[in-house]
């Protein structure tokens, strides 16, 4: 028989290979040796946690209960793991990419990092994870009693509560040694991992090594141990329907929903890929868990006497037998599933309740939290350390008030459905960017509500907290409110009732809630990063930084991250920011990096609210989300202003060149209209000082002779003379000095003068008039208006080179200004010229018309005093011009 | 000509693959729900007359579908792992944009 003693040093012995299992594997990871830890087979491993005392014990209770039901149990799981392209991978995916370090943290991060969320879900987890530890408690209790009862050598064993509070105390201590030992940035706990993964081995060695001793040692093959199934009183197919489908959805919920689950599923997850072994590495450990559960149930209900526990006939069975080498085996398989469900289990709460309980109460308490001096990471550690200690020894309370009477696998269930209540908020918050906060919170109260009433507390026990009249009559006899048959409806299964009215009422709270409320800008951005993680894995959302101390981040994040970890990461982001020394610029990129390392010690809410206190903007709020978009609009009316001040630039700059271009030309004209100027004037000064010499010293001329040199010398003074009015008249007009000769009269009567005066009405150019347009009653200088046509006149008259030439007088009235044309039918002015005509000196080409270029400098300054323009009119088929007067010019006469 | 021909393919493949991958839960989930329509031993001997007294469906036989069932998808699964793990990992992107397509938000 095998001695209780050495059952304890068995025990004791295989903690000690878990303690040494984890240094070491925590020594290796340390080192950077830790290549094999991060395999997929590890992973895949201490996906194992998944099963329980309460697989490894209760299934088989289960099975001798109620037959195949027990492997709903694994069927979800293999659902779920088998189609982990639709879920995990994104969970996954969004799990790393956000740093996200439990499941209250990635709903709360989900939607808008709201501290209130990761609050519920906290206390909701460790409400349903409280009975199922001490479950655990209660599964190691039971085995060590069974070994007690078979060793007739050791005192009767009456002890159970001593043996949970040791195992409890046990089991805390291992957690706080290898859960807390360093705040690591991304949560991974390798010791753990590995030792998880040895104890995976354990129990699956063990339960299939009963497993065969049954079948083969027992049964008598696998054909004879089908025949004894199909006789036992499990022997048929006895299914209810709604069991059946709702357990498989429960149990897929839960893999997905629970803590522990999320823990090594998730945060725990070193490589994505690791999924697609665990996809089918995970159901096969499952199926290999549950081969042989019916025929352990029926050949224990063959054997062992009527009445004795079928949740342990794992260790009862072989024990009877006299196995004890296997039965210790098979101890320490059920050891090994409830010690690393607890310890999964505490490290994943602890860091629920440190993140999202204490941190921010500690951050609120503390005041200005962050920035003052000292290190939090001591309160971090201390937090969580504590708070395993407390889960622990809530499971143990647990285990010690409902005084570990319940059949193993409906606690089990309870706190199934207890954290299947996160599923709606779970995965809305991953496919749906509509699901806001506030549906979250609506559909996740109403559900744990619903739970609590028809399931966590029916559960403790009928009398215990809920009076029997209470089932009977519903509370305050309100029939419709009965635990078990809420709005009247009776006869379901208590756990399908329960299930159907907590998870439709909490999907339809958070659907309906959802669709009525608008989110924060801080849930619209983060649910666009959940819902489309494979589009943009990189960033959450910004940080408007430049508020931001670079040294009191980095204070900040010593005491977070720890002195060198943080200012490696300093020095990391400012070598990237090309920058010397320690401090990087506070960009929102490095803020964001920062906050997600930070998010990897505390969770994504403390990690933000922390950033948050240092730079200032608690959250981005609409009005910063204005104020961005103001200063977008503010950017972009600067640019436009830019851009019309450039335009405005690259118009100078046209203009400038024009002008220069003018100004050489210019330049050339004038040399050139110098030597024209002074043949210009010494012709006639030539021809009048040969003449007046000619007269001063010939003696012998006649009448005629000397009247023909006078009149000579009287011509070419007059010719000096007009050139000199020209220019005497230019400069006038152009310093200003003119004043106007107002006088009233019709357009037609000033170019009926022009026409005349420019002495052309009979001969060289034909004059096309349309007289009945130019009555138009004008009020200006004539005699200066009539200056520039009689100017324009002649310039026709002497510049038009058509074999008959012809010029138009068009006069057209638009808006507030009358427009007269010249148009000649001759070759125009040539494109290059254009800018100079209105120069002074100006001629174009070599023409030999004479004159001084003055002419048209005369007309352009003289409409300028006018209030009127002159210019030319290019592409009318000849040389053309434009006198534009003004309206009221002309209207004010009428 | 040929070499973009080839990639297309194999993108194809992998996108099919992908495809088998989100289908192979719901293909297990009708396959293990099979049982709800077998008889009860109520309704089996309700109906014994003409099924020559057949006691329901025996649980040996029930146990045997379900687990050969279970193989079934862990082989399944394992083969398109296997086969999605040969393929060039830089196309999972596309086959995921088209797996959670999100609403305008």
């Amino acid at each position: 028989m095998a001695s209780l003693n050495l059952l304890v040093a068995v025990c004791l012995g295989y903690v000690a290979i878990l303690f040494a299992v984890a240094f070491l594997a925590e020594r290796a990871a340390l080192r950077g040796r830790g290549g094999w830890l991060r395999s997929p087979v590890v992973y895949t491993l201490s996906l194992s946690i998944y099963c329980t005392a309460w697989t490894f014990y209760g299934a088989v209770g289960y099975a001798a209960r109620s037959g195949m039901e027990y492997v709903t149990i694994y069927l979800g799981p293999t659902l779920v793991m088998v189609g982990w392209w639709l879920i995990l991978r994104k969970l996954v995916r969004i799990g790393r990419s956000q740093r996200i370090t439990s499941i209250a943290d990635l709903i709360s991060s989900r939607f808008g990092k709201s501290t209130s969320l990761a609050v519920v879900v906290t206390l909701m987890s460790v409400i349903a994870a409280t009975p199922y530890i001490a479950l655990q408690l209660q599964s190691v209790t039971l085995s060590f009693a069974s070994f007690a009862s078979a060793d007739p050598g050791a005192a009767p064993f009456t002890s159970h509560t001593a043996t949970a509070l040791w195992v409890a105390a046990g089991l805390a201590f291992f957690t706080v040694l290898f859960g807390t030992r360093n705040l690591d940035a991304n949560e991974r706990h390798h010791g753990v991992v590995m030792a998880i993964a040895l104890e995976a081995v354990v129990k699956l060695v063990a339960l299939l090594a009963v497993g065969i001793f049954v079948v083969w040692g027992l049964g008598g093959g696998v054909a004879q141990t089908l025949a004894r199934i199909n006789a036992s009183p499990i022997g048929t197919w006895e299914m209810q329907g709604g069991r059946w489908a709702g357990l498989t959805f429960l149990s897929a919920a839960a893999l997905l929903c629970l803590p522990r689950m999320f823990q090594v599923l998730v945060v725990e997850n070193e490589d994505e890929g690791h999924l697609r072994t665990a996809a089918w590495a995970f159901p096969l450990y499952l199926l290999l868990m549950s081969l042989f559960v019916v025929p352990i149930a029926v050949i224990g209900l063959d054997l062992l006497p009527p009445g004795s526990n079928p949740d342990l006939f794992v260790l009862t069975v072989p024990l009877s037998q006299g196995r004890n080498t296997l039965a210790m085996l098979s101890f320490l398989g059920g050891f090994s599933s409830a010690t690393s469900m607890v310890i999964v289990a505490s490290i994943a709460l602890s860091t629920m309740v440190s993140n999202h309980i204490v941190m921010p109460i500690f951050l609120r308490a503390t005041g200005g939290g962050a920035v003052m001096s000292g290190d939090v990471r001591h309160v971090v550690l201390l937090a969580r350390r504590v708070s395993i200690a407390v889960v622990v020894a809530l499971g143990y309370l647990y285990y010690r008030l409902s005084g570990g009477g319940a059949a193993l696998a409906a606690i089990g269930l309870i706190s199934f459905a207890g954290v299947a209540q996160f599923l709606p908020a779970m995965l809305g918050g991953l496919f749906w960017r509509g699901a806001t906060r506030l549906g979250a919170l609506a559909g996740l109260s109403a559900g744990f509500l619903l739970w609590a009433w028809t399931m966590f507390l029916p559960g403790i026990g009928t009398g215990t907290l809920l009076p029997a009249s209470v089932f009977a009559q519903g509370p305050f006899g309100i029939g419709w409110l009965r635990p078990q048959a809420l709005f009247g409806i009776e006869g379901m299964d208590p756990l399908v009732h329960a299930m159907i009215w907590s998870l439709s009422l909490n999907t339809a709270g958070f659907v309906a809630v959802s669709l009525l409320t608008f989110p924060t800008p801080v849930e619209r951005l983060q649910g666009a990063q959940f819902v489309n993680v494979f589009d943009h894995s990189a960033r959450s959302q910004g940080w408007s930084g430049g508020l931001a101390q670079s040294e009191d981040l980095l204070v900040m994040a010593q005491r977070i991250l720890g002195g060198a970890e943080a200012q490696a990461l300093f020095r990391s982001e400012a070598a990237r920011q090309g920058l010397a020394g320690m401090l990087p610029e506070p960009s929102p990129d490095f803020l964001h990096r920062l906050e997600r390392e930070l998010s990897g010690s505390v969770g994504g809410a403390t990690a933000h609210a922390m950033v948050a206190q240092i730079t200032g903007g608690a959250a981005v709020s609409v009005e910063d989300l204005m104020a961005v978009a103001d200063e977008t609009a503010q950017m972009m009316e600067y640019s436009s202003q830019l851009e019309a001040k450039s335009d405005e630039l690259s118009r100078t700059a046209r203009q400038l060149r024009a002008a220069n271009e003018m100004l050489t030309q210019l330049s050339v004209q004038k040399d050139g209209f110098l030597s024209q100027i002074s043949h210009e004037l010494r012709t006639p000064m030539t021809s009048v000082r040969a003449f007046s010499e000619i007269l001063r010293d010939a003696e012998s001329l006649s009448d005629e002779e000397r009247n023909r040199y006078s009149s000579i010398i009287h011509d070419e003074a007059l010719r000096l003379t007009r050139l000199l009015d020209d220019l005497l008249d230019l400069s006038v007009l152009e310093n200003g000095q003119v004043s106007l000769n107002l006088r009233r009269g019709t357009l037609g009567e000033v170019i009926d003068h022009a026409v005349a005066a420019a002495g052309v009405a009979s001969g060289e150019i034909r004059i096309r008039r349309r007289r009945e347009s130019e009555s138009v009653m004008l009020s200006s200088d004539l005699d200066r208006l009539a200056q520039v046509f009689i100017n324009l006149i002649a310039n026709a008259a002497k510049y038009c080179d058509a074999e008959r030439p012809e010029l138009r007088i068009e006069v057209r009235r638009g808006g507030d200004t009358v427009s007269v044309d010249f148009i000649d039918n001759g070759s125009g002015i040539p494109t290059e010229a254009h800018a100079l005509i209105f120069e002074k000196f100006s001629r174009i080409g070599q023409s030999a018309a004479p004159g001084a270029g003055l002419g048209l400098a005369i007309c352009r300054e003289i409409m300028a005093r006018l209030g009127g323009s002159i210019s030319y009119l290019p592409g009318q088929g000849g040389g053309a011009f434009r006198v534009t007067l003004r309206a009221d010019a002309a209207l004010a006469a009428q | 000509m040929s070499a973009p021909l080839f990639l297309e393919r194999r993108r194809y493949r992998r996108r099919r693959l992908t495809d088998a991958a989100r289908l192979l839960p719901i293909l297990g989930a009708l396959l293990f729900a099979l049982p709800l329509l077998w008889p009860t031993p109520e309704q089996a001997s309700a109906g014994a007359g003409e099924a020559g007294g057949a006691a329901g469906v025996a649980m040996a036989r029930s146990m045997i579908y379900i687990f050969a069932v279970w193989a079934g998808l862990i082989l399944s699964a394992l083969l398109i792992s296997w086969r999605l793990s040969r393929a060039p990992e830089a196309e999972t992107e596309t086959g995921a944009r088209s797996a959670a397509p999100g609403e305008p938000g």
